[in-house]
């Protein structure tokens, strides 16, 4: 069969809403994007747990530890599932994860902030997991088999996540003067990184219709991203926060709220490299894969050893 | 001494030891030498914290001065902690912490195994429940132990080393004193002769197995029980317990 009688039989099964698996013929634009995106997905559920994985010594009560270390096994499993679903398109984790030592993939550019309070662990939960959950539901409905079945999975597990934060936001916002001060500033530090961590505004990030109609993209990011503060707005509201946006309003006549300017050039500088633990997050990943080196070089001698007794024996 | 007492520091032992071992585990996170390891440890970790929150919850009711599992955990300083010494050694390399967890593992399999029988029903009820993890956490811990000991050179190397310089708190494993007497007595607590058997037989079979030496020495590290510890621990608890000292009363 030809490319060409190939992917009008590929766009038609997308067309009908049937999912695309590993063996199935995809175009190399496709399969580019995908390793890209699933790539990029996975590298930061685990460089994600860095900057939650900095309080689980410092959880400030056991409750809320195991939650903690609950959760971030949690993102520790998701990397391995999206790992493992990206090698399915022949691709080995090794080489993504050279990829991202190397500086060549990214990851989301929040996990570049750093997590300075015990209430940045709720913000990260509330609002950080919260757009998350936004772009995943989405994404759930991709074409690719593999991807999208991931995405069920992990947005369960994610909407947890969003719980837990927004419970610690509102247990903190309820207490003390101090405690009530400590999560504002932690809501002040993280939800613009947030609203931005969905994408550049529309006008900037052309959705190209061939990614659209492949069902790799559902949604543009001013949707997504329109979406997420319409949910969290009336949160904040809720527990008493105030959300640090002094041209934030709602329009009746659209039923959605209008935010004020976004700061795009923090964002796209945090892309390039100088967000404020760019280099301390790479460095940490590096540097567990390098002492990790002599562990992994021992598990495959000993498997070697054992295969061969097995074929002695 | 008597009996609710004697209680009370028993389970002070069994569960702070769980919760300073699994600190130490939860400081890999994000760290760890391969990702399917890292999740292994959180969750052990998370199995160790809730282990603790169990039995530190019931120390709490047992001593009865209205205290709860998170005051007993962030509220007492290092004089007051009972975890056992092996508990408390730093992470060092991979091959530090698979070795302290192998010996402390293969101690917890057996010693939780002989508390399934308590005479006290909530201490085998917590038991029974630990003992499936812990059935878990030595079979992920043995595979280490074989894997690194009969890797490469390297890896020989490093275990050897690391448990060379453990063993000398492994003796203080099986220490018994006033505590322990009285609630052998009573059917509650295990006999740690007991276990002490079993425990060298085992440790000593996946030693050999593993292509390495049993360590011998004649140093015997102890003072857990009177609260005596190494200087790791001062650091450990002022992380650990900051944010409750720092804002006492508040809730989180």
């Amino acid at each position: 069969m030809d490319d060409k009688k190939q992917l009008e039989q590929f766009e038609a099964k997308i067309a009908a809403g049937l999912k695309i698996e590993p063996k199935d013929w995809m175009p190399e634009a496709y399969r580019k994007q995908l390793i890209r995106m699933m790539s990029q997905h996975a590298h930061s559920e685990i460089v994600g747990m860095l900057p939650e994985g900095n309080w689980i010594t410092r959880a400030p009560s056991l409750r809320r530890k195991a939650i903690l270390l609950a959760k971030v096994q949690d993102e520790a499993g998701h990397g391995l599932y999206l790992y493992s679903a990206t090698e399915t398109l022949g691709v080995d984790r090794s080489e993504l994860l050279e990829q991202l030592h190397s500086g060549k993939a990214k990851y989301s550019s929040i996990f570049n902030y750093p997590t300075l309070t015990w209430a940045d662990i709720g913000a990260i939960g509330w609002l950080v997991d919260g757009a998350a959950i936004m772009n995943q539901t989405a994404l759930a409905r991709g074409s690719y088999g593999p991807y999208s079945r991931a995405m069920v999975k992990i947005c369960k597990e994610e909407s947890f996540h969003n719980r837990q934060g927004y419970e610690i936001m509102m247990n903190l916002a309820q207490g003390t003067p101090e405690q009530k001060e400590m999560a504002q500033d932690a809501f002040n530090r993280w939800w613009w990184p947030s609203i931005m961590m969905l994408g550049p505004s529309d006008d900037k990030s052309p959705n190209s219709d061939q990614l659209m109609r492949w069902k790799v993209k559902m949604e543009s990011n001013d949707a997504i991203r329109q979406r997420f503060i319409d949910r969290t707005v009336p949160q904040a509201e809720f527990i008493g926060l105030k959300v640090p946006d002094a041209d934030l309003k709602f329009n009746d006549v659209t039923g959605h709220y209008e935010h004020g300017p976004i700061n795009w050039e923090e964002f796209f500088d945090v892309i390039k490299g100088n967000g404020p633990c760019n280099a301390k997050r790479i460095k940490d990943r590096v540097e567990a894969d390098k002492k990790g080196a002599w562990v992994r070089e021992a598990a495959t001698a000993y498997a070697a050893k054992q295969a061969k007794e097995k074929l002695v024996a | 001494m008597n009996l609710q007492q004697a209680k009370f520091e028993y389970l002070l032992r069994l569960g702070d030891s769980s919760l300073i071992i699994g600190h130490r585990l939860s400081e890999w996170c994000g760290h760890g030498p391969i990702l399917e390891e890292d999740i292994a440890l959180i969750n052990i970790a998370l199995d160790f914290v809730g282990n603790a929150t169990s039995l530190l919850g019931y120390a709490a009711q047992v001593e009865g001065k209205g205290r709860t599992e998170d005051d007993l955990a962030y509220l007492r300083g290092e004089r007051e902690y009972r975890n056992l010494l092996l508990t408390e050694q730093p992470n060092g390399d991979y091959a530090a912490t698979i070795a302290r967890q192998f010996l402390y593992d293969t101690y917890t399999f057996f010693l939780y195994e002989e508390l399934k029988s308590s005479k006290d029903e909530t201490i085998a009820a917590i038991a029974v429940k630990s003992h499936k993890e812990i059935t878990y956490h030595l079979r992920h811990t043995t595979q280490w132990m074989l894997r690194l000991g009969d890797g490469t050179e390297e890896s020989h190397q490093r275990l050897q080393t690391a448990l060379n310089e453990l063993w000398m708190f492994t003796s203080e494993l099986f220490d018994m004193d006033e505590v322990d007497g009285l609630l052998i007595n009573e059917g509650i607590a295990a006999d740690l002769d007991k276990v002490k058997a079993a425990w060298e037989k085992r440790v000593n079979e996946v030693i050999t197995e593993a292509t390495l030496q049993v360590p011998v020495t004649n140093i015997k590290q102890k003072g857990s029980r009177e609260g005596k510890h190494s200087e790791h621990l001062g650091f450990l608890l002022a992380e650990m317990q900051y944010i409750p000292r720092s804002y006492p009363g508040s809730k989180w």
